[in-house]
């Protein structure tokens, strides 16, 4: 029935009836349906027992939940997220640099920085950073090999428990950053930044303004992976007896014997932070998209209110997609 | 479309610059028809060699552009002629052999009896003036049209932004994409992004042109809007280097055509002297190969 038919055919076969007056039925999905149906009752079972059984015990949750022990140990893990999520970001953004610069020095300290911080357990490295009183009594900053000192201080006075902590989420963090960003960069094609170099645009530009908005698109979701495992991942550090969220459910369940109920209690604020993050990455995306798709999709804000406009407040018209 | 406006006040009869591909214009296509006034962009490339590893990709390349000249590089694919252009930027070091552009060293600066390459801020500085356009387009995807042209002036210039976006709209203007200055490079066909390109290297002003295949990453009924521009410019004032595989745009708008063969230069001349009477047996069966039958000079 193609083109190529010759005409003789074509005569022969039996003329096309007219089917302009005829009404289009969408394809029906029977198994989608069912699909959902099962889902449902899935969901509403657990939905079920989760009220139901009194052994969740939700009044004692609900109790915890907002208790001023443990909004004080959030504000710990949210210090310690943001505070090392920083830092290790913008020190995995210079070890990535170093690691793609033409210099071998570089490259290889960069190397070196990531094999080792990535191969040791945190636990230890946290438990290492703690002790290193243990190591060197003393701190100083001086001149190398003369008696020169600007600043001298005890190990243990400056490093405290959260010292400890900070640096050994951050450097860990920075090894794992210093990989993505990379990874990122790499993405970007070569040709832009030989026309930024061809346009005289100097190379500190050409890595902020040209190639890392692009390399962002690459970044981004791995980057929001890392945070959201860093707010969790903040827990480890119930081994320097630092008090974050964590550690302070253990410390009242160990008192008050509640123990599932509380560990809820935690569960439950790190769902709330890593829900607001993902709605953070789901914009901070969408703005580094911008170019990247010819048509930016709608937000879900944007769907409901369309959806509102289209199906609830007017009557449906046939093209309202 | 009005490239000529901004500099046309220089030239003197209407039909100015048309004389390149004309019979009529036996003026010498070496230096470029005096009409064109320009007074800046002389190139001058002595001697230059090239190697990738053990492979001499050009060996020792000797060209002159007067100011305002149009030089069209054509030959075979892997004969050297993106590195050529890209040496004249310094996108490319030269391994000996220099170039000037109105006789000052490209890269380089003399000290003593040595050049000494120069600091990658007086290289970008050099680069400023001379404006080069890719085979792949290569905008920059996340900036509007507008915002890739005025990237460079900003940035690299020092230009304040509502100076450089007047100026910007201007130029967009001029390859007629006024009206497209919003959107983004994936939203443009392949000819608009390369017409954007072309306003995003003559932002900068640059005494100098190049261009590297402009028109072969382009479906064949775009070639023509990009070519038109570039014909515009001929006309304008603007030394061009040109490398390309169309041959109907080199003999139009040429002064000399350049045939390079595993990095060298085989011959040059006026669009006539190369299509017509090409001296050398290699030059002649490179066109036999790429002109089509029905192409008359
Ligand atoms: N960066 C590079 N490294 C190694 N070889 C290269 C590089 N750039 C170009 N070449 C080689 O140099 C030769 C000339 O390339 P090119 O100047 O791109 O030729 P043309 O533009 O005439 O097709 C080719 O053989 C190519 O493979
Ligand atoms: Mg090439």
């Amino acid at each position: 029935m193609s083109a190529i038919a010759p005409p003789a055919t074509a005569e022969t076969s039996p003329p096309t009836p007219d089917y302009s007056e005829y009404k289009l039925v969408p394809a029906r999905h029977p198994w989608r349906w069912v699909g959902t149906v099962l889902v449902a009752a899935g969901v509403a079972a657990i939905a079920w027992s989760l009220v139901t059984n009194p052994r969740w015990e939700w009044g004692v949750v609900a109790e915890w939940f907002t208790a001023q022990s443990v909004v004080n140990g959030l504000i710990e893990t949210l210090k310690l997220t943001a505070i090392s999520g920083v830092l290790g970001f913008v020190l995995g953004f210079i070890l990535a640099l170093m690691r793609l610069s033409a210099s071998p020095l570089l490259v290889s300290v960069s190397w070196t920085f990531s094999w080792i911080f990535r191969s040791t357990p945190l636990l230890v490295q946290l438990l290492l950073w703690y002790n290193l009183g243990y190591l060197y009594e003393k701190i100083s900053l001086g001149i190398p090999f003369t008696d020169v000192r600007f600043f001298e201080a005890q190990t243990t006075t400056l490093i405290s428990q959260f010292a400890a902590a900070v640096l050994g989420l951050t450097l860990n963090q920075a090894a794992y950053s210093a990989e993505i960003i990379r990874g990122g960069i790499l993405s970007v094609d070569q040709g832009q930044l030989e026309a930024a170099s061809a346009l005289g645009i100097p190379a500190w530009k050409r890595s902020t303004r040209i190639v890392l908005p692009q390399a962002m698109r690459a970044i981004l979701p791995n980057a929001f992976n890392e945070i959201i495992g860093l707010v969790k991942g903040t827990s480890i550090v119930y081994v320097l007896a630092y008090s974050e969220l964590f550690y302070t459910v253990q410390v009242i369940y160990n008192r008050t014997q509640q123990v599932l109920p509380l560990l809820l209690v935690a569960t439950l604020w790190y769902v709330v932070i890593t829900s607001v993050l993902s709605v953070f990455q789901y914009y901070i995306e969408r703005h580094f998209s911008k170019g990247a798709l010819r048509t930016l999709p709608l937000t879900p804000l944007q769907k409901a209110r369309k959806f509102f406009t289209t199906h609830v407040a007017a009557t449906p018209t046939k093209d309202a997609r | 479309m009005s490239i000529i406006a901004a500099r046309k006040e220089s030239t003197t009869t209407p039909q100015a610059g048309e004389s390149a591909g004309v019979p009529a214009g036996t003026t010498a296509a070496r230096p470029a028809p005096a009409d064109k006034k320009a007074t800046r962009g002389q190139v001058d490339i002595t001697n230059v060699r090239k190697s990738f590893g053990a492979t001499e990709v050009l060996k020792g390349v000797s060209l002159s552009v007067p100011p305002g000249g149009v030089a069209v590089i054509v030959g075979p694919s892997g004969s050297g002629k993106s590195t050529l252009l890209r040496t004249i930027n310094h996108l490319e070091k030269v391994d000996g052999g220099y170039i000037t552009i109105d006789g000052e060293l490209v890269g380089y600066e003399v000290r003593g009896n040595k050049l000494h390459e120069l600091r990658e801020k007086d290289i970008l500085k050099q680069r400023t003036h001379i404006g080069m356009v890719f085979q792949s387009f290569n905008l920059f995807p996340h900036l509007t049209a507008l915002e890739n042209v005025i990237e460079a002036p900003i940035v690299a210039q020092k230009r304040s932004k509502a100076e450089a976006r007047k100026r910007g709209l201007e130029l967009l203007d001029r390859v007629g994409l006024k009206d497209r200055a919003d959107a983004y490079p994936r939203q443009l066909s392949g000819g608009q992004q390369q017409r954007v390109a072309i306003a995003r290297a003559l932002a900068l002003d640059p005494k100098i042109l190049l261009f590297d295949e402009p028109t072969s990453a382009l479906d064949p009924e775009l070639v023509n809007e990009v070519l038109d521009v570039i014909r515009e410019l001929a006309k304008s004032g603007t030394t061009l280097i040109v490398v390309t595989h169309e041959m109907g745009f080199a003999r139009d708008v040429a002064d000399t055509v350049v045939f390079m063969d595993q990095g060298q230069i085989v011959e040059s001349g006026t669009p006539q002297e190369i299509f017509a009477n090409p001296r050398e047996e290699r030059t002649r069966s490179f066109f036999s190969k790429v002109i089509e039958p029905a192409f008359n000079i």
